[in-house]
């Protein structure tokens, strides 16, 4: 057969279009590996927690305590986990003048003690419970892990940086003194390390950080500032 | 505030230990005062229908009714519930707000009604969801614009076609002029020329048409047919002037007669007049000259346009032209789509059938009339393609020609179809109208003569103190006692007095035309109303405050004239028999003319009508309040009291009564 360009191409339009016309009636079923896969995905992740008296012992709250803390977890994520989007999304409820989503992702891998994505509300209390009614050497603890990125042990000056361009990013623009491109964070971490590090190599470990924040006393005394939050 | 942020605050400040140990300067101290949350459960009881919810809940909201102090209002410490007097059925979807955060959109109830309970809880609509916004936006639109054609209706629409009543007498003549064009049911004159205008239009239209079908042909000229506007050249030329003339005529007497000429002038209708007749002019004015014949034959294609005069008198034709007006986006979809697709395919096309001999596709332009042919599925079959290829584009040309067209159809439908149920809505509701005012007119009027009546027998008990009328037991509530003993008192105030309509027109007759002809002209312009007018105001004037039988009688009858009246308002309503003035008057005269006998003779009437000064003289008011406006400074007739003013369509109506009345009353005297 001898034939023409456009007659190829006429050709192949026909036979696309009969193969799209068999695969609607299912008679050839071309991408069958993706659509189970899909399907998987369409279902929610639910999750449930401990028992109630589980987490009593666990964490520092009363039952009643819980039961409304819980009340209102479940109100907001009826599926029981919180997921990294839905985080930032609240955190930015406060802060709406500033750029809060990298602190909200800081905070929350501190909040995902297990490292699985999400935050299910044992997380959420565990979390909670120290930092509300928690001794001070579980709070400064608790701080340091939310500095310390990737969990090694060790804050450095890169880490502490982020941390830091992270909560002035959550002040915006319109702030007095005006915030000028990178140099107030510098300088305050400059200001951490020099107060922090004491053998001054450069990173800060944990027992430097507790110990420097023991003398601190403007430290010490605010650390009772958030004891009624609930 | 959402309710999510109510929830997480407290997290969001734990989480603030975090920065704790990066302060620079002290942290200020917590707010005291946030106690223990202790939860509890709160019943809300509304019309029977318990809710309960934590207290939390509630306070999600600070600024409702039910998040703030308010709700203590409604508590009841016998039963320790707040009660709520109002629908349980929407109350369901306020407390869901509260739960969810969500406010949702009942799709069955009035969005009205739900607007209102919003307003009493204290919710902003804006607060609704997105899944029902929209639907709530669209149907509160709806409502509004009804709402607004109903005022506009009522009001009788300024310059509106849907206003039937009469202009007042005094109108000058160019605004009864346009008032004749635009509605033509007001006058016989003005159905008439309607008419003469309609039947010249068609004869034109028809003339035009025949004059191209070739008549039987001329001896002389062989067997060529000519057309008969050639054979009887002469015929079809005076049909044409007299055409011509009528709708020149028009044309200027609407020019006239408008009110705003250049407004007028711009407006597509007259557009069309003038392209209707010009062509004759141009005609006539220009020599028939062989160069510009060609010229004088595309004129004459413009007199086809004398056919959208029509559409002045057939309604369906001008919803079509705004139907068509309103689906201007999709028809210019419609076509940019159509355009599109007819170049693509007829480059195809032509690249297709380029190699045979022979053939039609000789240059892609061609190509478009096979292109629109086939894909508007008219396959005239002049063009054909005979390659293999070209087959196969030429069908998916096809196939994708109806499905173009298809699209757009059903909206420009749906559109149709609103635009036309508008209006059959807004022809029921102006002939409802009429009737509805009547109704309201007479329940108001009702009012007038319960206070009236209960003025009477308080003098009854003034005047003799120790005999009471047996007749006067008609027991009002004790919501009527007291709203009577509030309009008492009003008058005490004001030293003005309520009288009823007939009354006060005869004050009015009276006061301004002087004492010796108001006996004449209120007689005769009695005559000239009607006699059963004439006989309720009698029978309302004369025996005032001296005869107690009459007085009782009138009592007894006083009820029956009020049924009375609204079916004798109805009937004279239905039967279009006066303009509006006399029937509002007579809503509140008891029209018991057949069996009520008169109660007065003549002597008495002297005497009544001579007794009338004295009370109203310093009363010039009315019960009803009337608009200022249609006041034509006639006689005091300032209310002092201005009660409801709900349906103005209506008081404008009966307020003209008066002045009307008093119009006649002088043209009368004056003989």
């Amino acid at each position: 057969m001898n034939l023409e360009g456009l007659e190829m191409i006429a050709v192949l339009i026909v036979i696309v279009l009969f193969v799209k016309l068999l695969e609607q009636f299912g008679l050839i079923e071309a991408g069958l590996e993706d659509s189970v896969e899909d399907e998987m995905e369409m279902a929610t992740v639910r999750h449930r927690p401990e028992a109630l008296e589980l987490l009593e012992a666990q964490s520092k709250f009363t039952k009643k305590e819980l039961q409304i803390l819980y009340r209102g977890f479940k109100n907001e994520c009826p599926s029981g986990v919180v997921n990294e989007e839905t985080f930032k999304e609240i955190y930015s409820q406060f802060f709406p003048q500033g750029d809060s989503t990298t602190y909200a992702h800081f905070l929350f891998n501190a909040f995902d003690t297990d490292h699985n994505g999400s935050v299910s509300f044992e997380d959420f209390v565990m979390g909670l419970s120290i930092l509300l009614r928690g001794t001070v050497q579980e709070k400064l603890n608790w701080a340091f892990n939310l500095y310390d990125i990737n969990k090694d042990g060790y804050i450095t000056k890169e880490e502490m940086l982020d941390i830091m361009k992270a909560i002035y990013d959550m002040m915006g623009k319109c702030t007095y003194p005006v915030l000028k491109e990178d140099a107030p964070s510098r300088q305050h971490v400059e200001t951490f390390f020099q107060k922090m590090d004491k053998n001054k190599d450069g990173v800060v470990t944990i027992d430097e950080f507790i110990e420097s924040c023991q003398k601190d006393e403007n430290i010490m005394r605010s650390m009772q500032l958030f004891e009624n939050v609930i | 505030m959402a309710a999510g942020v109510a929830t997480w605050l407290p997290f969001a400040r734990a989480a603030a230990v975090g920065w704790l140990p990066l302060a620079q300067q002290p942290l200020p101290a917590a707010p005291q005062g946030c106690e223990a949350r202790s939860d509890e459960v709160l019943v809300v009881n509304v019309s029977g229908r318990r809710f309960q919810t934590w207290k939390n809940t509630l306070d999600r909201y600070p600024d409702t009714l039910l998040g703030s102090s308010e709700k203590e209002f409604f508590f009841d410490p016998d039963s320790g519930e707040y009660f709520f007097d109002r629908d349980p059925d929407l109350f369901r979807h306020v407390l869901n707000f509260y739960r969810t955060g969500r406010l949702h959109c009942p799709r069955q109830e009035c969005i009205q009604a739900f607007d209102e309970e919003l307003a009493f809880y204290g919710i902003v609509p804006e607060l609704i969801g997105d899944c029902c916004l929209e639907e709530y936006r669209d149907r509160k639109k709806e409502n509004a614009e009804r709402l607004a054609e109903d005022e506009e209706a009522e009001l009788g629409g300024p310059g509106g076609a849907g206003a039937d009543w009469a202009l007042p007498p005094g109108s000058p003549f160019r605004q009864r002029l346009w008032r004749a064009f635009e509605n033509p049911h007001t006058s016989t004159m003005a159905l008439v020329f309607y008419y003469v205008t309609g039947f010249f239009i068609a004869v034109s239209v028809i003339a035009n048409v025949v004059e191209t079908i070739p008549c039987a042909a001329g001896g002389r000229a062989g067997w060529r047919e000519e057309p008969c506007g050639d054979r009887f050249p002469l015929a079809f030329f005076c049909m044409d002037t007299a055409c011509v003339l009528i709708f020149t005529g028009e044309y200027l007497l609407r020019l006239f007669a408008a009110p705003s000429r250049g407004r007028f002038l711009r407006s597509v209708m007259s557009l069309i007049d003038a392209v209707a007749i010009l062509p004759y002019y141009i005609g006539l004015f220009v020599p028939k000259n062989d160069d510009l014949s060609g010229a004088f034959v595309t004129l004459r294609v413009f007199r086809v346009f004398r056919i959208f005069k029509f559409s002045r008198h057939s309604q369906g034709l001008r919803i079509l032209g705004y139907t068509l007006k309103s689906c201007a986006s999709e028809l210019g979809f419609l076509l940019f789509s159509l355009t599109m697709a007819i170049i693509i395919f007829a480059t195809v096309m032509f690249y297709a059938e380029k190699g045979t001999s022979k053939t039609n596709f000789t240059s892609i332009p061609a190509a478009f009339w096979y292109t629109i042919v086939t894909m508007t599925t008219l396959g005239y079959g002049d063009m054909v393609p005979s390659t293999i290829a070209g087959k196969i584009f030429g069908s998916i040309c096809s196939l994708s020609g109806v499905l173009v067209i298809a699209l757009p159809v059903p909206v420009i439908v749906s559109n149709f179809s609103r635009i036309y149920h508008q209006n059959q809505r807004a022809d029921k509701r102006r002939a409802q109208q009429k009737v509805r005012l009547a109704r309201i007119r007479m329940a108001k009027s009702g009012t007038t003569t319960a206070f009236l009546q209960y003025k009477r027998n308080r003098g009854l008990e003034d005047q003799d103190g120790a005999e009471r009328p047996a007749l006067s037991t008609r027991s009002s509530s004790a919501f009527e006692q007291q709203h009577h003993h509030l309009l008492h008192c009003l008058e005490k105030t004001t030293s003005h007095e309520f009288t009823d309509e007939s009354t006060f027109s005869e004050a009015l007759g009276v006061i301004s035309l002087g004492g010796q002809t108001s006996r004449s002209t209120s007689v005769s312009s009695q005559a000239v109303i009607g006699t059963s007018t004439r006989a309720s105001s009698l029978i309302s004037s004369c025996c005032p405050r001296q005869n107690k039988q009459r007085r009782a009688i009138r009592l007894a009858n006083s009820t029956a004239s009020v049924s009375r009246g609204s079916m004798q308002e109805l009937d004279t309503l239905a039967g279009h028999h006066s303009p509006g003035p006399q029937s509002s008057r007579a809503s509140l005269n008891a029209k018991t003319h057949d069996t009520l006998t008169l109660n007065c003779d003549s002597q008495d009437l002297v005497a009544a009508i001579i007794s009338i000064p004295t009370p109203p003289a310093n009363t010039p008011d009315e019960s009803r309040p009337r608009s200022p406006a249609s006041d034509r400074g006639e006689g005091p007739g300032r209310p002092s009291s201005g009660s409801s003013s709900s349906s103005r369509g209506a008081l404008r109506n009966s307020s003209l009564g008066p002045s009307y009345l008093l119009h006649n009353a002088v043209k009368i005297s004056s003989l």
